[in-house]
Order: C-alpha cells, then sequence, then structure tokens
C-alpha cells in the first residue's frame, strides 16, 4: 500500500534568506576563528604530559601546615566582600531611585541613571580593582572599592526594577492624605520594597565573595594574594590548599545566602 | 488478544491499583472502562503497555506473558500497543507532522530518527494519518496552534502511524467539550472498524459508553465488578459500578450537533 | 500614576507594615545591630573603615591624574590580543554548550532516575561553579604553559558549571507528558530526548549559550591576567610595569568591546524568547 507525500512546507523567501545568512555568519565565525587561533597544538600535548604529574596530584593533595594562614586571608577575602556589598547595598539605593521612571517622572534622569549603571557593570571586577590599585596602592581598600563600584552596577539596575514594580496606589493615597515626600518615601515607599532590596543585597554578596577572591591577584587583598605567590612558586600544593578553602567558604556561603533568603521573601 | 489471568497491582506506597483481575478481550472489540476516578481503570489500561507493571497473575497480550518483558522486549510491545492521553502529549512547540511522525520513533533506528531521515513511506504514513482524522491541512502549524479537540486527533494520527494491533485511550475527552468528544468518539469507533485495531477506552461518561462501546467493563477499587456487552447494560448496572445513583456529571450529554470537520 | 485605575482602599494589606508592632522593631533593629557588628569587625580585619571609603569615593578624581592621558600606542596590539581573546571565548563557549547537554540531562531529576548518577553530575558541577575562573586559569596554564590553549581550557570548565546548572534547571522544568507519549508508543531513551526534550528547551539553550559567550568574554580578560592569552595578559604586562596610560588605554576597549557584545546577544536573546 502506497499513500501520497505530503506537500512540501512552503518558506517564505525573506525567512529563507535570513537563514541562509545566518548560517553564513555563524560558519564563517567559525572558520575565523579556527584559522587564526594560533594554538600550538603539539607543544600544548608535549606540555600537558609532561606538566600533569607535577600538577594534578598536588592538587589534590593540599598543604595542610598553611590551612591557618589560608583561612585568615579568606576570611580577609569574606570581609572584603562584605563591606563592598554593603557599601554598594547603601549606594545603589540613590541610584535605583533615580533610574526607576515611576520615583522621578523623568525620562532624561531615569535614562541617565540606567545608563550609568550599565556602563558600570560593563568593568569586570578585575578591571575596576586595578583602577583602584593604581589609584590607592595595593591593599584591600582596593579590592573593596572594586567590589563596591562593580556591585553598585547590578544592584542599583535591581532595585530600579524592584521600584518600578510597586504598587503605585499606596503611594497616590499618602499624597491624596496630604503626605510631604520625605514621609511617602518612608512610609509608603521602603516597607514595600525593603525585602527585596535586602534579598539582592544578599545575592549580591554572594557573588562577591566569589569575586573577591580573585581581587588579591592584582594586589587588591584578600586570598587572591596567595593564588599569586602559590603560582609564582608553582607550589602546587598551597594552591590545592587555597582551592580546598575557597570551594568549602563559597558553599557554605551560598547555602547561607539561599536560607536567609528564602525566609525574607 | 489480551488476557488478563488474576492480575493484581499494589503501588509502592501500598495503595491496590488492580485486584485479581480477569479478563479477555478479543481482537477488533472496541470495549470502554467505567468506573469512577481511582476505581483502576487508568492502571487497568496502562498495564497493557506496562506504563506500570503488575505485581502478581499473567498478562498475556498476542499470545505472550508480557509482565516478563525487559526494554527490548518492552519498546517492540510498545510499538504495537498505541495509547492517546487526557492531555493530548504533543510537544508544542513542534509542528504537527513532526509530532505525528513521532509515532514511527518505535519502527526507526536511532541515529536516523535522531538526524530526523524519516523514509518516505514514514512521511507518506504520516500524512495519510492526517487526512483520515481530517487536520491534514494543519500539517505544519505549531501544535499549540491548535484547538483541543484539533490537539486531539492529530495525537490519533500519531497512534495511526505507529500501526499499532491494539489502541488504549486513557480519559480521551475528558479535556474537551461535549461536541469535540462526540468527534473525537467517532474517530476511534471509525478507525476501530476499518482498520480492526482493538480499542480500549477509559470513560466515566455513562450515555458515551453505551454510545460507542460494543462491551462495556466496569471496575471499582481495583475490582472488575462488571463485564457484558452493551446490550446487558441499564442505568442499574451503573449505579451498582459506581455504587451510588447516576449524577448529572456522570453524563457528558450533546450527541449530535458540533464541532463538524474543519 | 495614571494608568493605575485601582481606587486604594484603607485596608489594603500594604498598610500593615506602616504599624509595625514591637516585636517586628525588636528584630530589625537586631538585624541592624548583627549588619554593624560584622562592618566593625571586617574594618578591623582589612584594615580599612566605613570613613575610608567615603573619603575613597571622593578621591575618585585621582583616576584622572593617574591614569590619563591614555597611551594609544598600545591601541593596535591591543586590538590583535582583542581578538585573541574574542576567539578563546568562541571556542570554550562552543564546547562547553555541546558538552553540556548530555551533563545538563544527568543532572536533570526528571530524566535522570538513578540517585547516584544524578547527584554526582550535580556536586561536580557545584564544586565546579565555586572555583574562581582565575584559579581555573592558573591551573591550567600550569599544566599548558602559557597562552590561549591553557585559558580555552579554563574558560570551558568554567562555563560548564554555569551551563549546567542553567541548562539542567530548565530541563527539569519542561512538560514530561509528551515523553510519556514517546514511551508508550516504543521509543528508547535517547529518541524520547531528541523529539520530546531538545525541542523544549531548544530556545533557552540558544539563549544561554549567547549569555555564556558574554560571561566568556568578561572571563577571559581576566584569564589573560595570568598568562592564558587574550587582552588580559597584555593589561597585566603593561600594568606590571606601571605603564598606566597603556592600561588605561586597554581598559577602554575591554569596555566598549563588552558594551557592544552585550548589546548585540541581548538584542538576539530578546529576538529567541
Amino acid at each position: 500500500m502506497t499513500y501520497e507525500q505530503p506537500p512540501k512546507k512552503h518558506v517564505p523567501t525573506q525567512k529563507k534568506v535570513k537563514r541562509i545568512s545566518i548560517a553564513t555568519v555563524i560558519l564563517a565565525m567559525y572558520i575565523w576563528t579556527f584559522m587564526s587561533i594560533d594554538i600550538e597544538w603539539k607543544e600544548a600535548f608535549n606540555r600537558f604530559a609532561s606538566n600533569y604529574n607535577v600538577v594534578v596530584p598536588q592538587l589534590f593533595s593540599p598543604n595542610w601546615a598553611r590551612a591557618g594562614e589560608v583561612i585568615e586571608k579568606m576570611v580577609e577575602t569574606v570581609f572584603i566582600a562584605y563591606v563592598g556589598s554593603l557599601a554598594a547595598a547603601i549606594l545603589a539605593v540613590p541610584l535605583g531611585f533615580l533610574s526607576a521612571i515611576n520615583m522621578t517622572n523623568s525620562r532624561i534622569l531615569s535614562t541617565i541613571g540606567k545608563w550609568v549603571l550599565s556602563a558600570v557593570r560593563a568593568f569586570p571586577e578585575i578591571i575596576l580593582a586595578i583602577m583602584f590599585v593604581v589609584v590607592v596602592g595595593p591593599n584591600p581598600f582596593a579590592g573593596i572599592l572594586a567590589i563596591a563600584i562593580g556591585s553598585t552596577g547590578m544592584l542599583g539596575k535591581l532595585y530600579a526594577e524592584v521600584l518600578e514594580s510597586i504598587d503605585m496606589n499606596v503611594v497616590e493615597a499618602m499624597q491624596a492624605n496630604g503626605a510631604n515626600k520625605i514621609q511617602i518615601m518612608f512610609h509608603g515607599i521602603i516597607p514595600q520594597v525593603i525585602p527585596e532590596f535586602l534579598s539582592y543585597a544578599i545575592y549580591r554578596f554572594e557573588i562577591d565573595v566569589r569575586a573577591s577572591t580573585i581581587l588579591g591577584y592584582v594586589g587588591a587583598g584578600g586570598i587572591g594574594t596567595m593564588i599569586f605567590f602559590a603560582y609564582s612558586n608553582r607550589n602546587w600544593s598551597d594552591m590545592g590548599m587555597i582551592l580546598l578553602v575557597i570551594i568549602v567558604v563559597v558553599t557554605l556561603i551560598d547555602y547561607g545566602s539561599t536560607y536567609i533568603r528564602k525566609r525574607i521573601v | 488478544m489480551i488476557e488478563f489471568n488474576d492480575v493484581s497491582l499494589v503501588y509502592p506506597n501500598g495503595h491496590q491499583g488492580l485486584k485479581d483481575v480477569n479478563v479477555t478481550i478479543e481482537d477488533g472489540e472496541f470495549v470502554v472502562i467505567v468506573g469512577l476516578s481511582g476505581a483502576g481503570k487508568s492502571t487497568f489500561i496502562r498495564s497493557i503497555n506496562r506504563l506500570v507493571t503488575p505485581t502478581a497473575g499473567e498478562l498475556k497480550v498476542g499470545g505472550d506473558n508480557i509482565l516478563n518483558y525487559k526494554s527490548k522486549g518492552l519498546r517492540d510491545l510498545r510499538t504495537k500497543v498505541g495509547m492517546i492521553f487526557q492531555s493530548y502529549n504533543l510537544v508544542k512547540r513542534n509542528s504537527v507532522f513532526r509530532n505525528v511522525l513521532a509515532g514511527r520513533l518505535g519502527h526507526t533506528g536511532t541515529v536516523r530518527s535522531v538526524f530526523n531521515f524519516f523514509s518516505k513511506e514514514d512521511k507518506a504514513l504520516a500524512y495519510e494519518s492526517l487526512k483520515r482524522v481530517n487536520i491534514d491541512e494543519k500539517i505544519y502549524s505549531r501544535a499549540d496552534q491548535l484547538s483541543g479537540g484539533q490537539q486531539q486527533r492529530v495525537s490519533i494520527a500519531r497512534v495511526l502511524t505507529q500501526k499499532p494491533n491494539y489502541i488504549l485511550a486513557d480519559e480521551p475527552v475528558a479535556s474537551l467539550d461535549p461536541p469535540t468528544s462526540h468527534q473525537v468518539m467517532k474517530y476511534l469507533r471509525r478507525i476501530n472498524k476499518e482498520d480492526n485495531i482493538t480499542t480500549i477506552v477509559n470513560l466515566h461518561f455513562i450515555d458515551m459508553a453505551m454510545e460507542y462501546a460494543d462491551r462495556i467493563i466496569g471496575m471499582r477499587s481495583g475490582e472488575v465488578v462488571f463485564d457484558g456487552p452493551v446490550s446487558e447494560v441499564s442505568e442499574a448496572t451503573f449505579e451498582e459500578i459506581y455504587g451510588r445513583s447516576i449524577r448529572e456529571d456522570d453524563l457528558r450529554g450533546g450527541a449530535e450537533d458540533g464541532e463538524q470537520h474543519q | 500614576m495614571a494608568n493605575n485605575i485601582n481606587k486604594p482602599s484603607l485596608n489594603d494589606d500594604r498598610y500593615a507594615p506602616l504599624l509595625s508592632p514591637w516585636r517586628a522593631k525588636a528584630k530589625l533593629s537586631l538585624v541592624f545591630f548583627i549588619i554593624l557588628f560584622f562592618l566593625w569587625y571586617s574594618s578591623r580585619t582589612t584594615g580599612v573603615d566605613f570613613g575610608d571609603l567615603i573619603m575613597g569615593f571622593t578621591n575618585m578624581g585621582q583616576i584622572i591624574d593617574k591614569l590619563f592621558p591614555i597611551n594609544m600606542d598600545v591601541l593596535a596590539p591591543a586590538f590583535d590580543r582583542l581578538i585573541e581573546t574574542i576567539h578563546m571565548a568562541i571556542i570554550a563557549s562552543t564546547f562547553s554548550t555541546i558538552i553540556v547537554i548530555p551533563v545538563s540531562l544527568l543532572a536533570a531529576n526528571n530524566i535522570t532516575h538513578n540517585w547516584f548518577v544524578y547527584n554526582a553530575t550535580r556536586l561536580i558541577m557545584n564544586i565546579l561553579r565555586t572555583i574562581p575562573d582565575v584559579v581555573l586559569a592558573v591551573i591550567f596554564v600550569g599544566i599548558f604553559g602559557t597562552g590561549p590553549i591553557g585559558g580555552i581550557v579554563a574558560l570551558f570548565i568554567f562555563s560548564l558549571g554555569i551551563l549546567a546548572k542553567l541548562i539542567s534547571e530548565t530541563v527539569e522544568a519542561i512538560d514530561m507528558q509528551p515523553i510519556e507519549a514517546m514511551r508508550a508508543s516504543g521509543a528508547n531513551t535517547i529518541q524520547s530526548i531528541a523529539y520530546g526534550v531538545m525541542p523544549q528547551v531548544a530556545p533557552q539553550f540558544t539563549s544561554f549559550a549567547l549569555y555564556v559567550f558574554e560571561i566568556n568574554i568578561r572571563a577571559s580578560v581576566v584569564i589573560g591576567l595570568v598568562g592564558a592569552g587574550g587582552i588580559g595578559q597584555l593589561l597585566m604586562s603593561q600594568f606590571s610595569f606601571n605603564n598606566y596610560g597603556a592600561v588605561m588605554t586597554i581598559i577602554l576597549v575591554i569596555f566598549v568591546v563588552v558594551v557592544i557584545i552585550e548589546y548585540i546577544s541581548t538584542k538576539i536573546r530578546e529576538a529567541i524568547i
């Protein structure tokens, strides 16, 4: 028994052209990438063969003798993240208000605010750290500044989104009752947004702990300094210890932060 | 032929799904299983293609005890037993055609199907199945753009494309309005007669069971409490099966008018 | 606002916070106290107090003093290295999006019913995500030597952890009914995945792949700092020579590229979903 073949699917020409051009762009991108990237495969393989045994077993046998020192530096790292996040959580409030269109009622102000925030977000933390190391010298202070500024970019954006989604009826009612701007802010707006603001700040602290582990690599304080020295000396069992502490602390902070955030919201 | 010999099923949580079920279904029959929800209708149907596995007894499909089947045997069994679901179970983002072709997966090699190489015959068969349920003009629409009745027709086409010997339908009209429900049941009935495919349908609507079935099996708490041809069934039979008097929501109604072929 | 038609009423729930009972106040004070305590403790440990911080922000003008005028000579090599960074990100993103398919299926509890495999995959991926990108780079540069390959492997591992989490969560949220139908018609596991799972996650999958490419561009800057190739490597060498004008030029180049790529990627992602 034979049946009739189904009709061919009709695809508009415009769509066909679009598909072919997308495919061409992607293909060209890959050809360009693989043709021009400079990888000496053979040498990389040889290095892998000779280095593997030097690096990997050492990583898995951490140097416990240095545990105390590493933990101390990790605590410093967490505190850098803490102060940085806290500063950002505060700094982001005015910027969030500035960027929320329903708070300023001015397109220009909110657009400027959003542009500033996304410009700040475009800098990786480590780049900010380099800039601050240049300005204030190689110390934890530079790290805190880098974390504070980097986090403000994200928190400001999130705060603005929270503010834009609040219930404005409450605000309107208070205006009708003759409340002034400050009263409206503290009694009408802040109570609505406080849980979300807090939750985002704690979430950002989680990210900041990860981010601050690397700041020391450019001299901005914390455990990154130890990463730098362990790497310079090719001391892989020290590196193993550092790695272990980072994994444990970051995991603990993630769990703690998730728990607190669940309780807040 | 499907034979249940003393089949029982106890779920891991201790709930008894089936209790000493003895039923024989001949080839080509159109059987409707009725009972309240939780009576074991769904467990009965899902035992036949081993979506659930009975814990005791013997269940023969086409003469072979299917309770011993392992992965390969199980997949072979399932290619012969098509299934229709209450919520159609289509991939909503895929086209109707691709959904219907999925019915051929059990007959197609893994590599071929992953790379979408279906034979010409398979494609023609899928198209033919769509025509049989009058939805061939929607062949390249996305499944989620179709109404519920249309989606259920697509799922019937998917089962037809599978070329099964048996069709199981688990509450196929429970999510549909009365006219569409009748339309779907008519297609099932017609396919049963034209292709001589044994069809077993779960329903909880008394009037629909009476209208379409050759034979009715009544279930209560995992047990078969009635089994006989439609001619022997009366309202009293249903009251016995349900263990209570018949209410208005046991009837679907709206037999004749409604969504005609579109 | 004009579009809020509903009249506010006095028994609105949202008035409740205004009348906070003393218990809520006590709780808030406690939280406030804890925050301050940690702040005081952190200042002691890091040797920085909040006053310094405010001073620091006011001294921001120094950036201009020290980092400007920018040095344009470094622009040409910066572009060369930038291309290398983009290539590294492309290769790492491509491989991680391919490898993440089986990994995310193993880490999805609706697909993988084996308790051990599921939890082991999740555990490994969770651990991978806690390792900072720089540490990965250091390890792989240690193994492969300086140059892009160590960086590519580091980025690959780094993005694999992120993608595995995002995609396995997407897989866990899919509609399982069509997969039941496919199993019931005799399809095997691979077929059910190809026909039932993949079409449902395809849009998010593409979107996450682009997102990871974005992240990889930023991360490859960081990874270059430890000698793993790309523009980060150039940045680090200028930084260690105290060549601040060049440092600022490179930072600006990175800034522009990150903004452009984020813009394009966001536009594409909006078009997909």
